[in-house]
């Protein structure tokens, strides 16, 4: 499933969608960036709540499909735009990551 | 006693996210116009550009600090200091030792640029710098120390890899005898909140840019008779230390 198609069947909201096209092919939950820099793959969904810019750094070099922020956390406006222009998809959700990693389960096993 | 201005947080052009033009010599020479007297280049978990940086201080008249702005493995950042540069370079190389190597995008992350004397580009690191190493917050003060070193967490009022957003709260231990703020409008609040009255406050200007170097405004009062950079460097570290 798309991220386009992943954000329009499910409770979230689209912070930024650059790229609605990219293939969501696995999950990964993680806050804590060098972790997520060395575990995260190709393609994932990577749920987080952690907003500071450093996030759409560590997504452009994983290459996952879309950041989803869970628990209403927010990202402020300078780090969208740096979303956008690194073509990173970024979604957020009032959901915890459980609950968000829920909506992911059938699309991705 | 005399006044000196410091700024002891500074990146170099080493640092991926800092300016290509915060080089070792500009940063002395912008530090120098400001009339700040006593510079730390703290760069992230690398001592490279040190040696430069001292021969330029030298050529401006600053007094120089050796410095590190180490990641821990809890992506807590902590100012590094030593007295000692030929100690700093032993400290950098085991640090490198506890890098987790993940090879550096420069056109995400900026370039990574050792610079020699007078600025002469003589390399650039590979692997990205800024990220986790595997040292814990708990063994840093250790391993500094070995080195004659003391360390404190950085910009604690800040929400990126500040100790109090990273953690929550100040650890009881290890125990940190100073705290660095970014703006000292914050300090108040946060030294009362977290019980930090105990703690010397540094400020520090963190500079990424040659324009965040600010007007000299901090400043410690340091017994310097007779005088000497060395002597004043000394104070310095026995005043961060607790001694003084």
């Amino acid at each position: 499933m798309t991220v386009g198609e992943f954000a329009k069947q499910n409770p979230l909201n689209v912070l930024c969608m650059p790229e609605a096209e990219r293939e969501i092919t696995g999950c990964y939950i993680g806050d804590l960036l060098s972790w997520v820099m060395g575990n995260a793959r190709e393609g994932d969904a990577w749920v987080t709540i952690m907003s500071n810019t450093n996030i759409v750094a560590v997504a452009t070099l994983t290459n996952v499909s879309c950041i989803i922020l869970a628990e209403n956390v927010t990202l402020d406006e300078q780090a969208l735009n740096t979303a956008k222009e690194n073509g990173v998809n970024v979604l957020s959700s009032n959901l915890s990551a459980f609950n968000i990693a829920l909506l992911l389960k059938d699309t991705v096993v | 006693m005399n006044r000196y201005y410091y700024d002891l947080h500074i990146h170099s052009c080493l640092s991926p996210c800092a300016d290509n033009d915060n080089t070792p010599y500009n940063i002395a020479g912008m530090a120098a116009l400001l009339g700040i007297n006593i510079v730390a280049l703290t760069d992230h978990n690398s001592c490279l550009n040190l040696p430069a940086f001292f021969k330029a201080a030298k050529t401006y008249g600053i007094i120089p600090v050796a410095g590190m702005e180490l990641t821990t493995a809890e992506e807590v950042h902590l100012v590094c200091l030593f007295e000692d540069l030929a100690k700093a370079m032993e400290f950098g190389r085991e640090i490198d030792s506890y890098r987790v190597k993940i090879k550096n995008k420069t056109n995400i992350f900026g370039e990574q640029l050792i610079l020699g004397e007078e600025d002469k580009l003589i390399g650039s690191e590979e692997f990205l710098l800024p990220n986790a190493t595997t040292v814990t917050i708990e063994k840093a003060p250790e391993i500094v120390a070995k080195y004659g070193g003391i360390c404190y967490p950085a910009h604690i009022d800040r929400q990126s890899n500040g100790i109090l957003a990273m953690l929550g709260f100040m650890p009881e231990k290890p125990v940190f005898n100073c705290v660095e703020f970014n703006n000292p409008a914050n300090a108040d609040e946060l030294i009362k909140k977290h019980n930090l009255q105990n703690k010397k406050i540094i400020i520090s200007s963190d500079a990424h840019y040659l324009t965040d170097i600010k007007e000299k405004q901090n400043y410690i009062e340091l017994d310097d008779e007779p005088y000497s950079s060395a002597k004043v460097r000394h104070q310095l570290f026995r005043y961060l230390k607790g001694e003084i």
